[in-house]
């Protein structure tokens, strides 16, 4: 076998000329991937679920294609990981909860079909805070992930096991959720490209919903070249979600190399004040700087919602959870805990399946839309919510993109915050804004703290401009950035 | 911002979860932690903002000019379609009857009094 040591090094287009030039099969390279998942996966537990039949049968089908000299789809043999709010058909797909133990769906998200049939090869289930509620991992109903640059610390969260599985090399690439920070924080503390869409740009179909209006599906990967290659892939109009959108999909990768001389950086002030770790300022400082070298244009603007976008986005994201999770009854899938009556059943259901934080939420949510509360609460948050969007359409009006550390601190220590649920949300304060207003941005690697601790610089672009986003982000890349 | 017992026991029963003694005085304060902290948005006058329920509006990136309303939201005919999953979904149930005719079994809701 002539596959690489370690699986770390591959990406998808070192994938595609080793599978062309017949260095290594599909085969061979499913079966290396798994088995370093076998090897990390006891100290990460970044894995909830593997799926290795449908793995080595689609593998095999590629390498058909490779033997009859047949061209290969985009992504041909590439291993995937798939977080487990996304439905898989014939395997099992809890959202990290008890309440969906033993569910297996009968369908795919549209998101894996669609990498099943660019050729992906799809290795399992990663681990997330349940029902993808959480900033840590540490909600997890299957025990938290472990930050692989240090396994004292979380991974982030939620789609934590996701970022931890390409940081560790044990998928070269896999799909997160971010609801409000959940592909971007993770991706930020384990140190690897992260990319939330604009909302609508890939199909939430198949995906278990926990706030409908924030919701979005995004990869990560090691390259942004990688992550631009998958979007060319998931993003697109889908028939069974009614708010993706219709806009055409560039070509990602063709912009990748456009120059980014001129392009106007908006540094907002409120982004870099109380509650940022001055580690990490001064890394984002030195990557904005790094930019300007390179001809961008860095300039102040004034975000002045960005204070409220935390009680919004808890008020907004609770309410809709309250009524999304209402389909865990115990009656269709998943936990039932039996009881006299169906409601006393429905009760002692939810009550045992749902875990600590997702109860939290639900009672959160159902107070904020419950009579005599509704105006006080919801309505007040989706008007500031029309506030911080405006926020980001004035800014838009004057800079091409904006910059921002995409957390406030570094991977923290597992257990450090889960005693004060308010400590954990402010984890989420520099993602939330752009969850709330609705457009793309990526966390890409922006150096170490401690030589050892990724940080993260997030860049945010308008409705749709993934293009514009993933362009500044390989950059940066090729400047050194990620190493600053 | 304080939170009683009783808000917490009429939210948990509108929401369907049964709380232990432990959870109900959990929840009481930090729901009451949160809640004073949502207060927050209270500094902002909103009375001229509309509402901001969903970011791009129905049919975002189609031309509706010469569409009709459905399409232009995406919408489709409500026709229906064979998923083929019903045994699928009636395999994996809690408790369910697959045939003759498939259906989900639950604990009685009729006679119950004031239950269901």
């Amino acid at each position: 076998m002539t596959a690489a040591p370690t699986s770390a090094g591959w990406t998808v287009s070192s994938i595609r000329s080793a599978l062309e030039a017949r260095k290594v099969s599909a085969r061979e390279l499913t079966r290396d991937f798994y088995a370093r998942i076998e090897a990390e996966n006891p100290r990460l537990n970044a894995f909830l679920a593997l799926s290795p039949e449908r793995a080595y049968a689609q593998a095999d089908a590629i390498d058909a294609k490779v033997a009859r000299g047949e061209p290969l789809p985009p992504l041909a043999g590439v291993p995937v990981a798939i977080k487990d709010v996304l439905s898989t058909r014939g395997t099992e797909t809890t959202a990290g909860s008890k309440i969906l133990q033993g569910y297996v769906p009968p369908y795919d998200a549209t998101a894996l079909e669609r990498l099943d049939r660019a050729g992906a090869i799809f290795l399992g289930k990663t681990n997330c805070d349940e029902f993808a509620m959480g900033s840590s991992n540490e909600n997890s109903a299957y025990g938290p992930v472990h930050n692989p640059v240090d396994l004292d610390r979380v991974p982030g969260g939620s789609s934590g096991g996701s970022a931890a599985a390409v940081a560790a090399g044990l998928a070269v690439i896999t799909l997160g959720t971010d609801t409000g920070g959940s592909i971007r924080q993770p991706g930020a503390l384990c140190g690897v490209p992260a990319l939330m869409p604009t909302y609508g740009r890939v199909s939430r179909y198949g995906l278990i919903a926990f706030a409908s209006s924030l919701d979005r599906i995004g990869p990560f990967a090691r390259t942004v070249e990688d992550v631009a290659r998958i979007m060319e892939v998931i993003a697109g109009r889908d028939p069974l979600d009614a708010t993706s959108a219709g806009h055409p999909v560039p070509s990602y990768t063709a912009q990748l190399n456009e120059p980014v001389k001129g392009l106007r950086l908006g540094i907002p002030a409120e982004y870099f004040g109380e509650g940022l770790d001055p580690a990490v300022r001064e890394k984002v400082e030195r990557g904005v700087a790094r930019l300007a070298e390179m001809g961008c244009v860095p300039a102040p603007i004034a975000m002045r919602h960005t204070a409220y976008a935390i009680p919004t986005y808890y008020l907004v994201a609770t309410a809709e959870a309250s009524s999304n999770l209402a389909r865990f009854d115990g009656v269709r899938y998943g936990l039932r805990v039996p009881g006299g009556t169906l409601g006393e059943m429905y009760r002692k259901t939810r009550g045992q399946g749902f875990g600590a934080e997702v109860k939290r939420r639900i009672m959160l949510g159902t107070y904020a839309l419950s009579a005599g509360y509704y105006d006080a609460y919801y309505l007040k948050a989706q008007k500031v919510r029309a506030l911080i969007k405006s926020d980001f359409d004035r800014a838009f009006e004057q800079v091409d993109l904006i910059l921002t550390p995409t957390s406030p601190v570094t991977a923290f220590k597992l257990g450090e915050r889960t005693a004060d649920p308010l400590a954990m949300y402010l984890a989420d304060i520099y993602t939330v804004t752009g969850s709330l207003a609705g457009v793309t941005g990526i966390s890409v690697p922006c150096g170490k703290v401690c030589g050892r601790l990724p940080v993260g610089l997030q860049i945010i672009g308008p409705h749709f401009e993934e293009g514009r986003v993933l362009r500044l982000a390989r950059a940066f890349e090729a400047a050194g950035g990620f190493d600053l | 911002m304080n939170i009683s017992r009783q808000d917490v026991l009429r939210v948990a029963e509108l929401a369907n979860l049964e709380l232990t003694e432990g959870e109900i005085e959990t929840y009481a304060s930090q729901l009451a932690s949160i809640l004073s902290f949502c207060e927050k948005l209270n500094d902002l006058d909103t009375a001229n903002v509309e509402p901001l329920a969903q970011v791009l509006e129905a049919g975002a990136g189609t031309r509706p000019s010469q569409q009709d309303v459905m399409a232009a939201q995406h919408l489709r005919p409500d026709s229906p379609r064979d998923a083929k999953v019903i045994a699928d979904v009636v395999r994996h149930a809690p408790d369910a009857v697959e045939a003759p005719v498939p259906y989900f079994r639950v604990p009685k809701v009729i006679d119950r009094g004031n239950e269901g």
